[in-house]
C-alpha cells in the first residue's frame, strides 16, 4: 500500500484494491436540507463516496460546498465538485482551504456546462482558470504547499484529486492523450461520463491500457441506469456529449412501458458487471439521476455490497 | 477589425424621440469596413429615421456626416463649428465614437447607434467572425495559429472539453469547436506532442481584468519634446 | 400589342436591378410615394449573374425596416419577369396598384407644414 495522499475513504478503498462504487447526489434548488437529507439517506452505506454537484447543467442550486458538509453530518464520504465557470483562482482556492478545514477529502475538478444551458443563461462566465489548469492548482496546493502565487499555504489541503473523462466527446482519437494531460496534471482518480456505447467505451480502455494510464490513476466507470426509452431520448438529443446507440434505445422500447426501468436497471448490471473484469477498471460511478432511491436495490443486484471498511 | 451590428431602429428612434434636430455621424473605419457605419448605413439610418417619424406626424431634421475616424482628436474636431446645432448625435462608430465624441464636447449628447461586438474579421461577404479577444498577451502559435481565448466559449487553454461533437460546440450548432480544429490540425501534422502536458494558467493582467489598458509609444510622443 | 397598365406607375429604368439600392426604395416611401416595386429578370436569367438575386435580398431589408417602423412590407415588392413578357408586365402594374390601392395612401406624410 502507497502512502496516503489524502486519507479520504474513497482513496483507501481504491488503494486497498477494492473496486469501487461511488454515487451520485444533486443539491437542493433551495436551502430544503430535508430533502437533500433524504436522498443522501438512500445512498448511506451503499457507496465509497458521493458527489456533490455543483451547479450541474449551469442552473443554481445549493453550493456544493455546503452540500458536501451536509453531507459529512449525515456520515457519508462527499466528493466535492467544483467548475471554473463560477469562480476565479481566488475563490477556488479560498472553497479549496474552506472545504478541507469542513473535512472534505476529495474533490472533482470540472470545466462546467455552459451557462447558456442553465437557468441563468445572461451570466457572464469566468474561466479564469480551466479544468486542466484546476487540477494542477489542487496538486500544487496539496503537494507544494504552495498558492498560485507561490506563497505557503498555512495548513494545506489534502484533498484526493479526481477529474472528468468524456470518452465519447470528439475529436476521439485525441480523448486518451486529453485524459494523459489530467493525469500529468496531477488527477489520482477519474469518473468518466456515463457510458452507453460499450463499444466504444471498450475500446477506449484498451488504449488506456496501452498507454498505461490505468496504473497512474483510478479509473471509475460513469452508470447511468435508464429510467425508460423517454429518458435515453432526452439524455441523446439535449445533454452534450452523450452516446446513446440506437441498439439501448430499441432494447429499452422493446418492453412494455412499465418494464422500461426494470430492463434500464437490467443493462447497467450488466455494465457493472463487465466493468468489474474490465482492465484498467477500477470502480463504478453510479450516476443515478434523481433516483437516489434506487441506488440500494442497483448497488445489491450488482454485488457490490456490503462496501469495504478500510 | 472591430465589428459592430447596428441597433435596431426601434432602440434608436426611442433615444431621440424627443429631439428635432439631430446628425448621424459615420466613421470610415472599421464599420465602413463592416457595413454598419460608413455613409452608405448612416444614409440608410437616417432615411429610415425620417419615414418613421413623417409616419408619426413629428418630422425630424437629420444632418450627416462621415468622419475620417472618430477614433482620432484631430477628425472628431472636425465638426466642432457644427456639433452644438444640433439637439443630439447618434454616432455608427463603435464605442470609441461617442466617447471620444462625448469627451470633446461636453455639452452635447451622444448616442450609441450601434452594438460593439468583437475583433474579427469576413469569412464570406457580408459574413463576420471574433477572432481575437484582445487578451493582451497573445499566443496563439501554440494553438496551431487559432485562439482559444477568443473562439472557445469557456476560453479553455487545454481543451476540447466534453462538450465537443463532431467539431461543434455545446453552445450550439453554430459555434465551431475550435479545440476541434486545433487537435485535428495538429494530428494531422503528426505534432501531437504540441498538445502533450498542461498549458499554463494565464495571466489575465494584460487583459481587461487589469484595468483599462493605455499603449505607449514614446518616440512618437510630443509632448516632452 | 398595345397594353395598358395604370398611370399611377412611374418607371424609372436601370440597366439591371443589381443596381437599384436600398436607398432607392427607401428615399421612394420617405417621398411619399404610396408603394414602389422592383422589377427584375426572371431569376436564373441575370445578364450580370445575380443582380436580380441582390435586389431581392435589398427589397427584403427594406421590407424588415418598414415592418419595424409599422408600415405594410407590402408596399415594397419584387417581381421577376422576361423583357418578352409585355402582357406578364401590364398584370404585375395593375396587381400592384390594387395591392396598394387597398392599403390606402401612404402613413408617410410630411407634417412641416404644420
Amino acid at each position: 500500500m502507497s502512502e496516503l495522499k489524502s486519507g479520504s475513504n474513497l482513496e483507501k478503498v481504491l488503494n486497498a484494491g477494492h473496486f469501487a462504487f461511488t454515487g451520485e447526489c444533486g443539491p437542493p434548488k433551495g436551502a430544503n436540507v430535508t430533502h437533500l437529507k433524504e436522498k443522501l439517506n438512500h445512498l448511506k452505506g451503499k457507496v465509497d463516496a458521493v458527489n456533490m454537484t455543483d451547479n450541474q447543467t449551469a442552473v443554481v442550486r445549493m453550493s456544493s460546498l455546503a452540500g458536501s458538509v451536509l453531507m459529512i453530518e449525515e456520515g457519508l464520504e462527499p466528493n466535492f465538485q467544483m467548475v471554473c465557470r463560477d469562480r476565479n483562482r481566488l475563490a477556488m482556492m479560498s472553497d479549496i482551504l474552506g472545504a478541507y478545514a469542513l473535512g472534505i477529502r476529495n474533490m472533482l475538478c470540472l470545466s462546467g456546462d455552459h451557462q447558456t444551458f442553465g437557468n441563468h443563461p445572461d451570466a457572464k462566465n469566468v474561466h479564469d482558470i480551466d479544468s486542466m489548469q484546476l487540477i494542477s492548482m489542487v496538486k500544487k496546493m496539496r503537494d507544494e504547499g504552495k498558492f498560485l502565487n507561490d506563497e505557503d499555504i498555512d495548513v494545506p489541503p489534502k484533498m484526493f484529486i479526481g477529474a472528468a473523462c468524456n470518452p465519447f466527446a470528439d475529436p476521439y482519437e485525441y480523448r486518451v492523450y486529453r485524459l494523459a494531460n489530467k493525469i500529468e496534471a496531477g488527477a489520482d482518480f477519474i469518473q468518466t461520463q456515463c457510458i452507453f456505447n460499450m463499444d466504444k467505451f471498450r475500446d477506449f480502455m484498451k488504449k488506456v491500457v496501452d498507454m498505461g494510464l490505468h496504473e497512474k490513476c483510478y479509473i471509475l466507470a460513469g452508470v447511468t441506469p435508464m429510467k425508460n426509452a423517454g429518458m435515453a431520448n432526452f439524455m441523446s438529443k439535449f445533454v452534450p456529449g452523450m452516446d446513446i446507440p440506437d441498439s439501448l434505445v430499441k432494447r429499452l422500447k422493446s418492453v412494455d412501458k412499465k418494464d422500461q426501468s426494470e430492463e434500464g436497471i437490467k443493462f447497467a448490471l450488466e455494465q457493472v458487471e463487465e466493468f468489474k473484469e474490465m482492465e484498467g477498471v477500477a470502480g463504478v460511478h453510479m450516476m443515478a439521476i434523481e433516483w437516489e432511491h434506487m441506488v440500494p436495490e442497483i448497488a445489491e443486484r450488482a454485488g457490490v455490497l456490503p462496501r469495504p471498511v478500510v | 477589425m472591430i465589428v459592430a451590428d447596428r441597433k435596431s431602429l426601434k432602440e434608436i428612434l426611442a433615444m431621440v424621440e424627443d429631439d428635432k434636430k439631430i446628425l448621424i455621424a459615420g466613421c470610415k473605419g472599421c464599420v465602413t469596413v463592416c457595413n454598419t457605419g460608413g455613409l452608405k448605413e448612416v444614409e440608410i439610418l437616417a432615411s429610415s429615421m425620417k419615414i418613421a417619424r413623417k409616419k408619426q406626424g413629428n418630422d425630424i431634421d437629420i444632418d450627416i456626416n462621415v468622419l475620417e475616424r472618430q477614433c482620432d482628436t484631430e477628425y472628431v474636431a472636425g465638426i466642432k463649428d457644427t456639433v452644438e446645432d444640433y439637439d443630439s448625435v447618434i454616432s455608427l462608430a463603435c464605442g470609441v465614437g461617442p466617447q471620444f465624441l462625448s469627451e470633446m464636447y461636453k455639452d452635447q449628447t451622444f448616442y450609441p447607434g450601434v452594438n460593439t461586438t468583437f475583433f474579427g474579421g469576413a469569412t464570406e461577404h457580408g459574413v463576420w467572425e471574433e477572432r481575437c479577444a484582445g487578451c493582451g498577451t497573445c499566443g496563439i502559435h501554440n494553438f496551431g495559429g487559432l485562439c482559444p481565448i477568443a473562439r472557445c466559449a469557456k476560453s479553455l487553454m487545454n481543451g476540447p472539453c466534453g462538450g465537443s461533437s463532431n467539431g461543434v460546440c455545446e453552445v450550439n450548432k453554430d459555434i465551431e469547436c475550435i479545440w476541434d480544429s486545433i487537435v485535428r490540425k495538429k494530428m494531422d501534422a503528426g505534432k501531437i506532442e504540441d498538445l502533450m502536458g498542461v498549458k499554463g494558467i494565464k495571466n489575465w493582467k494584460t487583459a481587461r481584468d487589469g484595468g483599462p489598458r493605455k499603449s505607449i509609444r514614446e518616440e512618437l510622443v510630443q509632448g516632452n519634446i | 400589342m398595345r397594353l395598358s397598365y395604370p398611370a399611377d406607375v412611374k418607371i424609372i429604368q436601370v440597366p439591371c436591378t443589381g443596381r437599384v439600392d436600398i436607398l432607392h426604395l427607401l428615399n421612394a416611401i420617405e417621398d411619399g410615394a404610396d408603394g414602389v416595386y422592383v422589377a427584375g429578370c426572371l431569376e436564373g436569367e441575370c445578364h450580370y449573374l445575380a443582380g436580380n438575386l441582390k435586389a431581392r435580398k435589398k427589397v427584403e431589408y427594406v421590407k424588415r425596416t418598414l415592418t419595424e417602423i409599422g408600415i405594410e412590407p407590402e408596399r415594397v415588392e419584387m417581381y421577376n419577369l422576361s423583357s418578352a413578357q409585355g402582357a406578364r408586365f401590364a398584370e404585375i402594374a395593375n396587381e400592384m396598384v390594387e395591392k396598394i390601392k387597398g392599403l390606402g395612401p401612404t402613413p408617410v406624410k410630411s407634417n412641416t407644414a404644420a
